[in-house]
């Protein structure tokens, strides 16, 4: 843009040489200038380790995750979590919480049950910036945590400009 | 005026056994505006305006509490599990970064 204002006898004229030069300054800027960082997986760690209470959470194979290993669309990737779990007064599982680790915002949600629910199994769709891991992280009533990831492969990102 | 023309829309089956376990199916149609979009014209970003909760009640008791953030698709969808124990309504409750609330009331019929 500055091209064709320092050159005033190209003023009405595109010329390729110009629209060249702006196209490449446009992807220079774009990489440079994120609107915003996005999360670390310490941060989300610190997270994690602020809802655990002292006692770090374990893989289980009790807590099934359900994501596409490739998701076309990263607006919407459908996500199906479910925790193996009686759901009986005295051993239930009290929330599920979901984090993409590097989103902008790391959250995604936090769902909180209780035996009335019968299953501890949700469904929802989400969004991701980039490929990444999603990580899920089941609380129990015993205080014990679960833990699971999986990774994501995101062909188009899915948070906006 | 707005929130008259959003309609929630839920799916629960017609009737239920007693103890049976069903599926309960949400949608909501919302931008969920994330906030980290920038209008194009003016170059200011664009307030977030998500939903942020659902809380559904059973019969009066609370059966499930949902905290969402930017990272949720716009029109949100979700589906969860119920444990059939009385006929009785069954009250879902969106509210979003305006505070403005969208509810939706459905019926569980035990037979």
């Amino acid at each position: 843009m500055t091209a064709t204002t320092s050159q005033p006898q190209y003023k009405h004229k595109l010329h390729r040489r110009d629209v060249l030069g702006i196209a490449g300054a446009g992807t220079i800027a774009l990489i440079a200038a994120p609107t915003r960082a996005y999360a670390t997986v310490a941060e989300v760690q610190e997270k994690i380790d602020a809802l655990s209470a002292g006692i770090p959470p374990r893989e289980d194979s009790r807590l099934v995750i359900n994501l596409p290993e490739i998701a076309e669309n990263g607006g919407s990737v459908p996500l199906k979590v479910s925790v193996e779990s009686p759901m009986s007064k005295t051993e239930f599982v009290e929330a599920v919480h979901i984090f993409a680790e590097e989103n902008p915002f790391p959250q995604v949600s936090s769902y909180f049950f209780s035996p009335g629910n019968g299953k501890a199994a949700f469904s929802l769709r989400m969004r991701l910036a980039k490929s990444q891991n999603v990580i899920v992280v089941a609380k129990l009533n015993t205080g014990e945590s679960w833990i699971g990831r999986k990774a994501v492969k995101v062909t188009i990102g899915g948070c906006g400009g | 005026m707005k929130h008259a023309t959003i309609r929630p829309r839920v799916r629960v089956p017609k009737t239920v056994a007693k103890g049976e376990i069903f599926e309960v199916k949400t949608l909501v149609v919302h931008t969920m505006e994330t906030g980290l979009r920038k209008d194009k014209k003016t170059g200011q970003p664009i307030p977030r305006n998500i939903i942020r909760e659902l809380k559904v009640t059973y019969n009066g008791r609370q059966v499930l509490r949902s905290v969402w953030y930017t990272a949720m698709s716009a029109n949100p969808f979700t589906s969860f599990f119920v444990r059939a124990q009385d006929s009785g309504p069954m009250v879902f409750t969106w509210t979003d970064d305006n505070n403005q609330t969208y509810t939706k009331e459905m019926t569980v019929k035990v037979v």
